[in-house]
């Protein structure tokens, strides 16, 4: 073998931080050897309770690492110094310039009786979550099963969140008098407490578990306090120890861990430690972001660099079960003098504590419960002259940031360093901020704080629709409303440039249907719209289209079902009911779609919009009619509002339903717009969304009688309409918009605008101008004319489309997609 | 081959052809009065649509964009715009007496 100048770097441990450390090194002149003891690519562990919303490890997965020889499922066995050799367990032996190690952690377990039961796991990897819940499933108790998390902290409340996904009813025993012991004082654990028994957690404080004992298929676990807990789970999350098993001869922190130096060196000059496994200068940390500097740390020193680790700000903001918790500097307050400023809101449900100096000049820390929006900017003024409106009650928390402050604690990235960035024009959005800061490439919690500087220096944040037009499309819409111009041709003439594209040209054609311009595919319009549009049906992945009929309120007749029966039978589609109580059909070629609704058309039925950005359905109960418990008429009113907004283009699509009771039984508070009856009225809320991020929609207005509701629902959709960007549903535009719900409100409810009797008229007339789609296509040769497969083969049946069965319906047989692509 | 009547076309929008040997062809007319024929099937769904896309321009680049996953080719190439190593096969085509024929 040739002598090389190539050397060698081995990272033992394949988890947040070791990752790090070779993204870092990617394009170094290091050769890199990492072994992983587990058999999957490294995975963001911070997010693993959100591993049982999908049970898809691919959602959790860090970027593949590439330059590296990754070991995956090799556990490194021995490392022999004098030699500087690793062994793998598969015998492989490899030499090392430099060896870092990053082993992480291994949970901590009481010795608690009963402990190895089956039944009782940990809480730290992909795999323990899937033992979980194959435990929960193996479970047979009738109704809502039952855990038990040992320990309040971080990690266990993480965990009671991931037993509630699957389904399962935790109780939470921390021995320490208050949850999360470590980051939250009394006063905001109390909140917490409140908050998280809302959703169906049990919290014992002050306790700890003294036996587990299997009793058939049940587990009982006594508590100290002398409560008896009948399970189906256990897990442990009382924390965690620095994970030391591969011997090396190294010493050891006072609290466990490889003793490093501030260069995370261990006493060996060839072998550093970093993240959870090491003692940094004696102290191990648990949290990912000073386990990411000590990876800078390492990189910088095996480059010939002289970087030492800078101390970590183990400040935290997260989100547990929904309820934001923030804890920054010195939370509890420990510094000699120091003063404390709590404003304790239970009503609003928030707990906020400033920790000052006792001249009360210097903020030295604080803890937020309940709301921690202010904790981006209060963080970087820890240490600071604390602003005197801070300490008002209620006082403004957007405070002027000092330009040392730290904006990005992951890599310790001052507020200075990212308006230099700005002001010299090397960065002009987020993203390119990332790439030259690296500021937002850890935990991420500051991106906000970058939007927020960018746009304080005076950078614009493009709200142009796309290449053609530079109007956003709120704006567009105030164009074509105040000029009347009729086309799309016309618009772009006077107010754009070039031919336009797949983004503005349906935009465009939404605006002018919004506005009343007749039917969507007249001769002006149809080029500009998706092939949903244009075609009235929804496009599925082998070019065949779905058919869904408006059912209105979900209510419909016998009748009228054997006739969806009959159509979908005789075309043989596939049927599947939908989210929005109604029926869709798959399957229907372009030909076939004409025939299709020619025969609903006659059967009653019209076009149910599901292709379109529009209103789809409202949703309900059973209501009064024939429900116990209901108060009003929910199937009534959903019918009455689905008629009324029906085919209403919108910027996105609109959906709505109506509880007949508070028990919400239509999931009114999952939609743009819903309903639900009380005993005097009708409560309206507005902007909920299910989807990728769903939100629980706002109380707009409680009480209100029929007209009323219809008078600001009205209102409240036009509005919408004409202020929204493309493609933004309800639940994002109210969060963006200026002033929030409240403003919202004052437009609305008390005209604040004086636009009121406007957007009124403006849904009159769309109410009043309303056709059936289909119907316009079915007495119009022009249009039917454009529903043909092939214009030298009208009629003959497309042969790249063809079908298989599947639990007795025809379904697509998948195409065949060429490699290069994929 | 004859495909259909220029009649037929309309600006900025597409028709498909079904050729002798079960392939198909989508036919478009751009707003200068070009006529463009591209492989009908989207190589990254493989389902026969382009002829339903959306015409318009990219950079002045005229343009047609696949309604299933939105990726844009050029009408005079049939290169894709996000994945420059993919394009579809473009077809001869002219008009001669008021009738589109592929060449």
């Amino acid at each position: 073998m040739t002598a090389s100048t190539t050397q060698t770097l081995v990272v033992i441990g394949n988890g947040m931080v070791g990752h790090r450390l070779v993204e870092i090194l990617r394009d170094s002149s290091w050769r890199i050897v990492v072994f992983g003891e587990e058999s999957r690519p490294a995975y963001d562990r911070v997010a693993l309770s959100s591993y049982v919303d999908s049970w898809s490890s691919a959602d959790l997965e860090l970027p593949a690492l590439t330059g590296c020889e990754l070991r995956l499922g090799e556990k490194a066995v021995s490392v022999d110094r004098a030699r500087r050799v690793v062994v793998g367990a598969s015998g492989v032996e490899i030499s090392y310039d430099a060896l870092v190690l990053a082993t992480g952690s291994v949970p901590f377990v009481p010795p608690v009786p009963g402990r190895d039961l089956p039944g009782c796991h940990v809480y730290r990897t992909i795999d323990d979550l899937d033992e979980i819940r194959a435990t929960v499933e193996a479970a047979d108790r009738p109704g809502r099963r039952s855990g038990m998390v040992l320990g309040g902290g971080l990690l266990g409340l993480e965990a009671a969140n991931a037993l509630r996904g699957m389904g399962v009813s935790p109780h939470v025993v921390e021995l320490a008098p208050r949850l999360m012991p470590i980051q939250v004082d009394d006063g905001g654990a109390g909140l917490l407490k409140r908050l998280v028994e809302k959703l169906d957690l049990t919290v014992h404080t002050g306790t700890s578990a003294s036996s587990i004992e299997r009793d058939g298929t049940r587990l009982v676990a006594r508590l100290a306090s002398g409560l008896e807990l009948d399970l189906d789970v256990v897990v442990f999350s009382a924390g965690i120890r620095p994970r030391t098993d591969l011997e090396l001869g190294l010493e050891l922190g006072p609290r466990g861990g490889y003793l490093v130096d501030a260069a995370c060196r261990t006493s060996d000059p060839h072998v550093f430690a970093i993240g959870e496994c090491a003692a940094v200068e004696g102290v191990t940390y648990g949290l990912v972001a000073p386990g990411y500097s000590m990876a800078e740390v390492v990189a910088d020193q095996i480059s010939g660099g002289t970087r030492v680790f800078p101390g970590a700000d183990v400040s935290t903001k997260l989100k547990l079960l929904g309820v934001d918790v923030a804890s920054f500097g010195d939370a509890h307050a420990a510094t000699e003098g120091a003063l404390e400023v709590v404003v304790n809101n239970a009503v609003a449900g928030t707990y906020s504590k400033l920790v000052v100096s006792d001249d009360a000049r210097t903020l030295l820390g604080g803890v937020l419960v309940g709301d921690a929006s202010s904790y981006l900017s209060l963080r970087p003024l820890v240490g600071k002259e604390v602003p005197a409106a801070l300490l008002q009650p209620g006082g403004a928390v957007d405070v002027e940031m000092p330009a040392d402050a730290q904006v990005c604690s992951c890599h310790a990235v001052t507020k200075q360093t990212i308006t230099d960035a700005i002001s010299s024009g090397v960065a002009c959005d987020v993203a390119e901020l990332k790439a030259c800061t690296k500021a937002g490439t850890g935990c991420g919690s500051c991106v906000p704080m970058l939007k927020k500087l960018l746009t304080e220096c005076g950078v614009e944040q493009s709200k142009a629709l796309c290449e053609h037009f530079t109007h956003s499309r709120a704006e567009l819409f105030e164009i074509i409303r105040a000029t009347r111009v009729p086309t799309f041709s016309a618009l772009i003439e006077k107010h754009g440039t070039g031919r336009g594209c797949d983004i503005c040209k349906p935009a465009v054609a939404s605006i002018l249907a919004s506005l009343g311009n007749g039917h969507i595919l007249g001769e002006t319009q149809v080029s500009l719209q998706d092939t949903n549009d244009r075609f009235l049906a929804n496009l599925q992945r082998n070019g065949t289209y779905s058919v869904v009929p408006r059912i209105p309120g979900g209510e419909i007749t016998p009748e009228k079902l054997i006739v969806i029966g009959e159509v979908a039978r005789d075309y043989g589609l596939y049927t599947k009911i939908t989210g929005g109580q109604r029926i869709d059909m798959f399957g229907a070629t372009v030909d076939q779609l004409p025939e299709i609704w020619r025969r609903l058309v006659d059967a009653g039925f019209e076009s149910g919009h599901a292709y379109g950005k529009s209103l789809r359905t409202v949703k309900s109960c059973v209501g009064t009619t024939w429900c116990r418990y209901g108060v009003q008429d929910s199937v009534g009113l959903a019918i009455e509002l689905e008629l009324r907004y029906r085919g209403l283009r919108s910027p996105h699509k609109l959906k709505s339903a109506v509880s007949g009771c508070a028990r919400e039984c239509a999931e009114a508070r999952g939609k743009d717009f819903g309903v639900i009856a009380t005993e005097n009225g009708w409560n309206l809320y507005v902007g909920g969304n299910g989807g990728f991020t769903p939100r629980h929609a706002d109380l707009l207005v409680s009480d209100v009688d029929t007209a009323e509701l219809i008078k600001v629902i009205d209102r409240f959709l036009m509005f919408y309409i004409r202020t929204a960007d493309r493609l933004q549903r309800t639940s994002v535009w109210l969060d963006g918009l200026e002033g929030g719900l409240d403003h919202l409100r004052e437009v609305v409810v008390d005209d604040k605008l004086g636009i009121c009797a406007e957007l009124e008229a403006a849904m009159e007339s769309h109410v009043s101008d309303y056709a059936d789609e289909w119907r316009g296509v079915l007495e119009d040769p022009e249009k039917l004319a454009r529903f043909t497969s092939f214009v030298n083969a009208p009629g003959v049946p497309d042969p790249t489309i063809s079908f298989r069965a599947e639990r007795g319906q025809r379904v697509p047989v998948s195409l065949g997609i060429p490699e290069v692509v994929r | 081959m004859i495909v259909c009547d220029f009649d037929v076309l309309r600006p900025e929008q597409g028709v498909a052809a079904l050729l002798p040997d079960g392939s198909q062809v989508a036919v478009f007319l751009t707003a200068d009065g070009t006529v463009h024929a591209l492989d009908n099937i989207d190589p990254f769904s493989g389902a026969a649509v382009l002829s339903r896309g959306i015409v318009g321009d990219r950079g002045g680049v005229p343009v047609v964009v696949s309604p299933v996953y939105k990726q844009a080719f050029e009408l005079a190439t049939g290169k894709c715009l996000e994945q420059p190593s993919v394009s579809v096969a473009v077809h001869g085509v002219r008009v001669r007496d008021g009738v589109v024929e592929l060449t």
